[in-house]
């Protein structure tokens, strides 16, 4: 099962999802044709925010960082913010936004604790530049990237309750270390969690 | 590809019985003029209707015969444009009130057998969307596959999705506010008030006394413009340029933006009538649908339907992108389909007409599903 299904599992038909950070709106669209679920998306770029009204779906040209206080509290059945919170300036805000929005939220993360990562910053004493994290500290947009744990760490701190979580490795795929040691194999990790 | 309609013609039409309109007045007859382009399909579901603004006119596209300039939104409107005239049958009327051919205060009052003038009733958006739907009657288009407008036209848009949810698919609500602010309201004011205020203003009357308003006209135009521009595109493209390259200690024009103004109130008064630019600003002030709801603007879109698109302008300040977004808010509350684009662009509230790459993309994208 890959990320996607897993997000499919975890949302019920015809529920009203909200995308964060919804890029070109692939997951929106997957979830409108299979579940039928009614979906609007938030994004910051042009191209992608182009792409989204192409495939029909509703999306709002809106900066997160700005502030998400025009949705009303639990508005959506679903709040999905999938590869998006490391890019963001106040993270632990948009945590918060999102599970004040969602009546359950889902948060997909790239895991900085992935042993490759770790392994790339030993060897080189540099800023890793991997598969998953292609660019120069410099020049890269993830400005708050964390491990598995410390993820965890915050929604405890903020009182978010993880009702499920599920973690691939690189390739996508949920085997072997990856579900024993996930904070060091994991290369994603996906959270349904609520407040 | 060629994207010129080539020359276009208008049509004039009357329409099916009278009009109550909103101030309790009837017109008897509604006589419109408008011009379409494109074919339309066998099953009528490919007509979009373009609502025209403050100043505009049904001539949006395509040049008349002799005319060197196109229609107001020839930028927009044509084969292959964003508005695709080799896919849909668009429809532009000129709206009651106006004064190029539709029924309006420069018309002759077939019960008196005099102008108008001052007598013609103020009108409302309801009014214009209600006239619209009876040339749709009279067009065989029982559902517009979208309403498209920008400014006053946008605000047409979002009257058509609220009051005929059924008979209207998507509505693009470009550079427009869901009521006027105060400050909005001041402007419009000074400008009627320049031309009340005009000795051949007659009080409204001036066809029957063979004057025109042209000065108050003119400083009312010169107003307006001021506020469709931006303050960055006004330094662009006028700066501090001066006429003659030295001060003269005068009056008379010197500045370049002084000349550019003065020229602009001098072609719009040779071709506007003042009554109709009166209640042009009327129906702007008068606009508020939330009025209806204890200034509830997501109740007021209870009964709309429509997939909707709002577009905004960075530079806008006579409605500005916040004003869009208190549209896209209420009707994210409402739970009704909605995206929004905040475009970049240099031209002020003008924006709309230009041919903006980002927002033309987004226009079609919306427009072809």
């Amino acid at each position: 099962m890959d990320t996607i299904e897993v997000i499919k599992n975890w949302i019920d038909k015809e529920s009203q999802v909200l995308d964060l950070g919804c890029g070109d709106g692939n997951i929106l669209n997957i979830l409108t044709k299979e579940l039928g679920v009614t979906a609007l998306g938030v994004e910051i770029n042009q191209e992608n925010l182009n792409e989204c009204i192409n495939l029909g779906l509703n999306v709002i040209q809106q900066n997160i960082d700005e502030g998400l206080s025009n949705f009303s509290n639990k508005s959506f059945d679903v709040v999905i913010m999938s590869q998006t919170i490391q890019v963001l300036k106040e993270p632990k805000q948009a945590l918060l936004e999102v599970t004040r929005i969602g009546k359950e939220s889902i948060v997909t993360i790239p895991n900085f604790g992935h042993w490759a990562t770790r392994l790339n910053l030993l060897l080189s004493g540099r800023m890793p530049v991997t598969g998953a994290l292609p660019n120069n500290w410099y020049d890269t947009e993830n400005i708050h990237l964390c491990t598995i744990k410390d993820f965890e760490v915050l929604c405890s701190e903020c009182g978010i309750d993880i009702l499920e979580k599920r973690f691939f490795n690189g390739s996508g795929k949920e085997k072997g270390l990856t579900q024993i040691v996930p904070n060091a194999f994991a290369a994603t990790a996906i959270y349904k969690i609520s407040k | 590809m060629d994207d010129s309609l080539g020359f276009v013609e208008a049509s004039k039409i009357t329409l099916n019985g009278s009009l109550d309109l909103e101030c309790g007045k009837t017109l008897k007859t509604v006589e419109l003029v408008y011009e379409t382009y494109g074919s339309l399909n066998s099953d009528a579901s490919n007509a979009i209707l373009i609502c025209h603004a403050l100043s505009g006119n049904h001539h949006a596209a395509g040049k008349y015969k002799g005319d060197k300039r196109p229609g107001w939104w020839d930028s927009l409107i044509g084969p292959g444009k964003a508005i695709d005239t080799n896919k849909f049958f668009v429809v532009c009327p000129n709206n009651i009130g106006g004064c190029h051919g539709s029924i309006g205060p420069s018309s002759i009052n077939s019960e008196t057998g005099d102008y108008f003038g001052p007598d013609f009733p103020i009108i409302t958006v309801k009014d214009w969307v209600r006239s619209q739907a009876m040339l749709s009657d009279c067009m065989g288009i029982d559902r517009w596959h979208a309403v498209v407008g920008g400014s006053l036209g946008g605000m047409q848009a979002l009257e058509w999705s609220r009051l005929f949810p059924k008979r209207i698919k998507k509505a693009g609500i470009i550079a427009a506010a869901p009521k006027l602010s105060a400050q909005n309201i001041a402007f419009n004011e000074v400008a009627r008030q320049a031309i009340v205020n005009d000795p051949d203003f007659n009080e409204g009357r001036y066809l029957d006394k063979n004057t025109s308003p042209k000065q108050g006209l003119k400083l009312a135009r010169m107003v307006g413009h001021i506020t469709y521009l931006s303050e960055e595109a006004m330094r662009s493209k006028f700066g501090r340029e001066l006429r003659e390259e030295k001060l003269n200690f005068g009056f008379d024009a010197e500045f370049e933006i002084e000349s550019y103004l003065r020229y602009q109130g001098d072609v719009f008064s040779e071709n506007f009538d003042a009554n109709t630019y009166l209640i042009m600003t009327k129906v702007l002030d008068y606009f508020d649908p939330a009025s209806e709801c204890n200034g509830e603007l997501a109740d007021a879109f209870k009964s709309i339907e429509a997939q909707i698109l709002v577009v905004s302008f960075s530079t806008d300040w006579r409605f500005s992108p916040e004003r869009s977004k208190e549209i896209v808010n209420a009707l994210i509350e409402a739970k009704k389909n909605v995206s929004y684009l905040e475009i970049n662009s240099p031209h002020g509230h003008d924006s709309f007409l230009f041919n903006e790459q980002d927002y033309v993309k987004g226009l079609a994208s919306f427009l072809k599903n």
